[in-house]
């Protein structure tokens, strides 16, 4: 009887842990270290091996892990501790949206450029070879014949 | 074409901005005599916010420090001292705790016993203006807002003596 109990008091203190094991998002330092930057170094915390201020934004993340915090709610924290620029990429919402979309924009109009100027240069090619005087060859028929000559072959 | 422009554009702007922060980089602006920039950021106890302004008049010496610069540990006590001993005749020991993370930097300023006022630059936007490039820096600014001495490094007795007593010193 008092072995049951005993088990049964074990059990219900195992599962509580447990449960509160699986609601833990087990996040670590490293998880984070290569989206927060150093803000003294200027570079993600992963190349800031050396640097003071560096191994104190390491150790905030990690008390935050710690307590059960998860990436976004550490993300978060660390922007209120230190501004958004803490994070080595920009929010994707709001003001920071611009970061995002300058660069996209800035490329599908450059490849829109480049097909266009090439489409032009392609017709405006097909247009020289259509206005070529008749040789009685092909252009670059022609070419070689006379390379040809040249070397009397 | 108009993507060509657009790189283009974006290529000017780039080399144009980098150029010009190489220039900033290259001479100082700050120099003993020149007028100290504004400064307005909240206190470190997250109770309000604190400006430079506001010690018009006053003798200012003026701390970037952080929690985890080693030699800010040096110089802490002697900077409380020393602003006990100008606070009577009008100076004021001001800290500016910059990149830190907030309770770090209250823990450090209460181990020290720091009772001067600290404000808080979280992301370091401070130190461009004041060409702080490293902590402890610190800048003596006279009664009428003009940069009196810049100190790279810790303070020491010595540098206080030299040039903060002077400015507290009624003139005769």
């Amino acid at each position: 009887m008092r072995r049951a109990l005993l088990a049964a008091l074990a059990a219900a203190l195992l599962v509580p842990a447990g449960a509160l094991a699986a609601s833990c998002p087990q996040t670590s330092v490293g998880d984070l270290e290569d989206e927060v930057q150093c803000l003294e170094c200027g570079v993600p915390l992963q190349l800031a091996t050396e640097s003071p201020q560096a191994n104190r934004q390491r150790a905030l993340i990690g008390r935050l892990a710690d307590s059960c915090r998860s990436e976004d709610e550490i993300k978060d924290r660390l922007v209120a501790e230190f501004g958004p620029r803490v994070l080595t990429t920009p929010d994707d919402e709001g003001f920071d949206l611009v970061a995002w979309l300058v660069p996209i924009g800035a490329l599908l109009a450059a490849a829109f450029g480049i097909g266009l100027t090439a489409r032009r240069w392609r017709r405006s090619g097909r247009r020289r070879t259509v206005a070529a005087p008749d040789t009685g060859h092909a252009p670059e028929g022609g070419r070689l014949d006379s390379d040809l000559d040249r070397y009397d072959l | 074409m108009l993507g060509l422009l657009a790189l283009f554009g974006l290529l000017a702007y780039g080399l144009a901005a980098g150029g010009a922060e190489r220039r900033a980089g290259e001479s100082s602006q700050l120099v003993e005599g020149s007028s100290a920039p504004a400064l307005t950021l909240p206190l470190l106890s997250g109770a309000g916010r604190g400006s430079l302004a506001a010690y018009r008049g006053k003798v200012v010496v003026l701390n970037f420090w952080a929690s985890w610069c080693e030699p800010c540990r040096e110089e802490s006590p002697l900077l409380q001292r020393w602003h006990a001993r100008i606070s009577p005749s009008g100076g004021t020991v001001v800290g500016v705790n910059v990149l830190d993370v907030s309770s770090d930097a209250r823990a450090f300023a209460a181990s020290y016993g720091l009772r001067y006022p600290q404000l808080r630059d979280s992301n370091g936007e401070t130190l461009k203006d004041f060409e702080v490039a490293g902590q402890p820096w610190t800048f003596v600014i006279g009664r009428e807002g003009r940069i009196a001495a810049v100190r790279r490094g810790p303070v020491d007795e010595a540098f206080m003596r030299a040039e903060v007593l002077p400015l507290t010193r009624p003139p005769s």
